[in-house]
């Protein structure tokens, strides 16, 4: 007999409502290792906050979430997740090499890599002394991109990594997803629906607003 | 040091916000400002007689200086919230209390060490006499780090609401005022010539207790404020 290993992600019944009104859900999938899984819906249909109870920062309202065939809790982290979400996580006063030295001291490192040549793989080589405050909404990005780079995480949770990215730097997140799966890393990518994931048909997760039937109950 | 090992995320963190005040020293020489402020505005108000300054200066100086602090305190974890860091401090794998206390302990050495340093200005300002300094800085030394580290549990309980400044300071008045109370009291026991150890003793006990508490404290109060 075959031992195939749990999934990296496993969502069951997965739902979560905010003060009894439901966000999304119940969701079932798997996310196994290799797997870039895009996650479609409207603005507001709850892709943040699916992200959010992935990755243990809101605990769900029904249903569980199991990390490496392990129920995920906030107590119960290790290095295998990293998030990139709306707010990037960075220090504007700091400089690029200096968010990422800090990062790698939270995070650990991927070995083989140094935070100068992750600034340089996204395409910041000689932007790593000034402070972030001075570089664009999108060079910013790329800083939050090569701290994914550094971290060995093997679960990439992005949060709408193609906002404010020019055509090479979708074309860049595209090229770091299909790294991530060839190194046998899994990664959950939120978009609205101008996305721009080129590579192969990837899997593709639908989120309907459940208030969308009607107007939210007025207060 | 090995990336990824708890010590070295404890020491990103402290030689973050280290790094990040010195970058924005200018913001932090308020506290030390006010501070300095209040204590030369005494001799205006109530006269410049050195017999009532004396009377006063060691009080003076305690409120002074907490207040200093108190100031400073709300922006404990605000750029943290704002910015993502909090998540990615959450989301690491490291104890969320060792983290904070980290965090604290920047705190407490931008803004309490300075206001420690300026102590013996604002007691020549107010005429303190010279053999209570020493009790003066003492009790300083005990209360500022257990200000900073209750400060850190409000915070985090108040961190999920906007305009928090002013609950923040409610919260944290009374549980201050027992500080307040042993550490000026050290210094008055001192300048009216009588034992003054149990008071500080007392605040050294209690500081011990806060530094162990307080981190687990805040920690479990800002999972709770950020979900």
């Amino acid at each position: 007999m075959e031992f195939t290993p749990p999934p990296l992600l496993e969502a069951r019944d997965l739902a979560y409502a905010r003060n009894a009104e439901p966000v999304f859900g119940p969701l079932s999938f798997t996310l196994r290792a290799g797997e870039t899984v895009l996650i479609e819906g409207d603005n507001g249909s709850g892709k943040t906050t699916l992200l959010k109870v992935l990755c243990g920062l809101l605990a769900p309202s029904a249903g569980e979430v199991r990390l490496c065939g392990a129920p995920l809790t906030l107590a119960r982290l290790s290095h295998q997740v990293a998030l990139l979400g709306h707010a990037l996580g960075l220090k504007l006063e700091l400089t690029a090499l200096a968010n990422l030295r800090f990062a790698v001291g939270l995070g650990g490192i991927r070995p083989g890599i140094t935070p100068m040549l992750a600034l340089a793989s996204v395409g910041l080589g000689g932007y790593e002394d000034l402070p972030l405050r001075t570089l664009s909404a999108g060079q910013k990005k790329r800083v939050a991109l090569a701290r994914l780079l550094l971290v060995p995480a093997a679960l990439w949770l992005l949060d709408e990594p193609y906002a404010n990215l020019d055509r090479g730097g979708i074309e860049l997140v595209n090229r770091l997803l299909e790294d991530h799966a060839r190194r046998g890393g899994a990664a959950l990518v939120t978009s609205h629906g101008a996305y721009a994931y080129t590579a192969g048909t990837p899997r593709r997760i639908a989120l309907s607003q459940p208030s969308a039937l009607g107007p939210p109950p007025s207060p | 040091m090995k990336p990824g090992t708890t010590t070295a995320a404890c020491v990103a963190v402290l030689g973050r916000d280290l790094a990040l005040v010195w970058r924005r020293r200018g913001d932090a020489l308020n506290p030390l400002l006010f501070a300095i402020i209040v204590v030369a505005l005494f001799p205006f108000a109530i006269g410049p007689e050195q017999a009532t300054l004396e009377r006063i200066a060691a009080g003076a100086i305690f409120v002074a200086l907490l207040l200093a602090m108190l100031l400073s305190l709300d922006a404990l974890f605000r750029s943290d919230l704002e910015d993502g860091s909090l998540e990615q401090l959450v989301l690491s794998p490291h104890p969320l209390s060792l983290l904070l206390a980290c965090k604290v302990a920047a705190h407490w050495l931008t803004t309490a060490l300075p206001l420690l340093l300026i102590a013996p200005l604002a007691a020549q300002l107010l005429h303190l006499p010279a053999p209570v300094l020493p009790v003066l800085l003492g009790a300083l030394a005990l209360a500022t780090p257990l200000l900073s580290l209750i400060g850190a549990v409000c915070v985090a309980l108040t961190m999920g609401m906007r305009r928090s400044g002013m609950l923040l300071t409610l919260l944290v008045l009374p549980l201050i005022v027992p500080v307040l109370i042993f550490g000026a009291g050290a210094c008055n026991a001192a300048q009216a010539g009588l034992p003054y150890a149990a008071p500080l003793l007392l605040l050294g006990a209690w500081l011990a207790l806060t530094l162990v508490l307080a981190p687990l404290a805040a920690a479990a109060a800002l999972k709770i404020s950020l979900t």
